[in-house]
């Protein structure tokens, strides 16, 4: 059974249709990514999947089971996170903090239980801090985890949303543009860092690109959207060999 | 010198219990990005309990435990109950909201209590003790140990408790604090009671020298709001400081400028607010937002 099953998932904003029957399925162990021009769903269909957009038709089935019917608090508990096109860090806090808040799904504090110190809540606080800097060791940040992430360049910062993203030991990663806004340096880092999650990590993932050169480097499989449909998938050279594919990037001929 | 400490000292005592609800204010505007009209009425009423409650023989020291929950369980009440529904409205609506509210909370203690000024006990004296040549009260004293108590608290739980970790990352970013797995609704909900509870000790330290009436806080909260723009609406550390300065501030004019006296200490506080916002609106702790052109 596939990890993630997306079925006739259909969204519109209005009159506007964002994505029109689009089916695809990842498999455990996968690297897949959804490709396609501006505008072409690939950040809606995301926010789909983890029930930010409910959708107007079709049906998302993560291991089996619909993820439509619970709300967005507990998709993570699921094994599912997230990373943000823009990034959606905390900026006020610092790296810690942000990748214990991504931990937030694994610690079960209440509020009396907070206020209350008891030796098993600050035990497991401190397997959480124990946690989050094994993390953040992994993606290399370990030495900047008492700094404030407002003032690491994007490139780190993604870095901070990725460790944040693992920190709550997810099945299933969405990336979303994992190499966008960042410099041509950085890229290979980020590829490379990428191949360890899955290999390492045992991590699935599912991730939306725009750069071509990274995306068929890393992938396992390619979904390719234009204007909210599925136009074709395949492997990275079945898809670059696609004449519908080169047709919705380059235009026709 | 020595008359000049004494003010300060009892600035200190008036500035911890602005520094209270100001810092009530900023829970509230970090979790929402609203400023709650109705705080001072909701620690009004939650003195009112806890005065019936001692008129009944309970003890101040139980008394004030059990007020500060009710009063936290009131607040989760209220958000639940009244913004809750109106949470995604334009902040304009919420403001009107909570204006509503202030009003009705306002009539409702007036229903109950009547408008009566009524005395307030306080567990301290006021007789003076002699520190480094100043006569400070132990009422003041009171205010400032038990301010400082609840301020410590505060601090303690929101920067050094998972909850409190999670209580901010909701406030900065719902969305991904969602996806996250924090439910952010009870967040908000749980930031209410906690600045409800917070905003009662003001009500219940200001009390004794105020007399206990509905109308009771409408002044404090000015005093709150100067406090709070001062420290930066933000930050829950600027709004202490600025309550302590506010207190100290008004305090001192009172009592050395000509012509102000007790009856334009009030305008000493709309003076600080437009200082503030005119010369440095992010206020003293805040951040100031950068907008890309």
């Amino acid at each position: 059974m596939a990890l993630l099953d997306v079925r006739d998932l259909s969204v519109r904003f209005g009159g506007v249709i964002a994505l029109d029957g689009v089916s695809f399925s990842v498999e455990a162990g996968q690297v897949v990514a959804v490709i396609g021009p501006n505008g072409a769903g690939k950040t809606t269909l995301f926010n789909v999947v983890t029930r930010v957009y409910r959708p107007a038709g079709g049906s998302v089935h993560l291991d089996g089971q619909s993820v439509l019917g619970i709300s967005p608090h507990q998709v993570i508990k699921r094994g599912l996170a997230r990373t943000f096109q823009n990034v959606a860090l905390f900026r006020s806090m610092t790296v810690l903090e942000n990748v214990l808040v991504g931990n937030h799904s694994r610690t079960h504090t209440t509020f009396l239980g907070a206020a209350v110190p008891t030796p098993g809540a600050s035990r497991m606080e401190s397997e959480a801090r124990k946690r989050a800097m094994e993390v953040l060791e992994f993606v290399g940040l370990a030495g900047r985890a008492a700094e404030p992430v407002a003032s690491l360049p994007f490139g780190t910062q993604k870095k901070v949303e990725l460790a944040r993203a693992l920190a709550s030991k997810p099945r299933l990663l969405l990336l979303d543009e994992p190499a966008g806004g960042i410099s041509h340096e950085e890229v290979g880092g980020v590829a490379a860092l990428l191949r360890r999650i899955h290999s390492e990590l045992d991590v699935t993932v599912l991730l939306v690109e725009h750069n071509m050169g990274f995306v068929m480097g890393l992938s396992d499989h390619v979904v390719v959207l234009d204007f909210g449909r599925k136009i074709a998938e395949g492997t990275p050279d079945q898809i670059q060999r696609n004449p519908a594919v080169i047709e919705a990037y380059l235009g026709a001929a | 010198m020595q008359d000049f400490l004494q003010q300060v000292v009892s600035g200190i005592a008036t500035g911890g219990i602005f520094a209270s609800l100001a810092l009530a204010l900023v829970l509230i505007y970090n979790a929402m990005g609203l400023v709650n009209f109705a705080q001072g009425e909701m620690a009004m009423l939650a003195t009112f309990t806890a005065l019936s409650l001692i008129q009944r023989g309970v003890d101040y020291w139980i008394a004030l435990p059990v007020t500060l929950v009710l009063a936290f369980v009131g607040g989760v009440v209220i958000q639940r109950v009244v913004i809750r529904p109106v949470e995604r409205a334009p902040v304009l609506t919420l403001v009107i909201v909570t204006l509503g509210l202030a009003t009705l909370i306002n009539g409702l203690a007036g229903f109950l209590f009547g408008y009566v000024p009524r005395s307030f006990p306080s567990p301290f004296s006021v007789q003076t003790v002699s520190i480094l040549g100043a006569f400070a009260s132990y009422q003041d004293l009171g205010v400032i140990v038990v301010s400082a108590i609840v301020l410590v608290l505060m601090y303690v739980l929101l920067q050094r408790t998972p909850i409190g970790l999670a209580m901010r990352a909701a406030a900065h970013q719902p969305e991904a604090s969602r996806l996250l797995g924090i439910r952010v609704s009870w967040m908000l909900a749980l930031g209410w009671g906690l600045a409800s509870a917070v905003g009662a000790v003001s009500g219940i330290m200001a009390a004794p020298a105020l007399l206990l009436e509905p109308n009771m806080m409408q002044t404090v909260i000015i005093y709150a709001f100067a406090a709070a723009v001062l420290g930066g609406i933000e930050s829950p550390l600027g709004a202490v400081l600025g309550g302590l300065i506010v207190g100290v501030t008004v305090n001192l004019a009172g009592a050395y400028v000509p012509g102000v006296g007790g009856d334009l200490q009030l305008a000493v506080a709309f003076a600080i607010i437009i200082a503030v916002l005119v010369l440095k609106p992010n206020g003293l702790m805040g951040r100031g937002s950068v907008r890309r052109a």
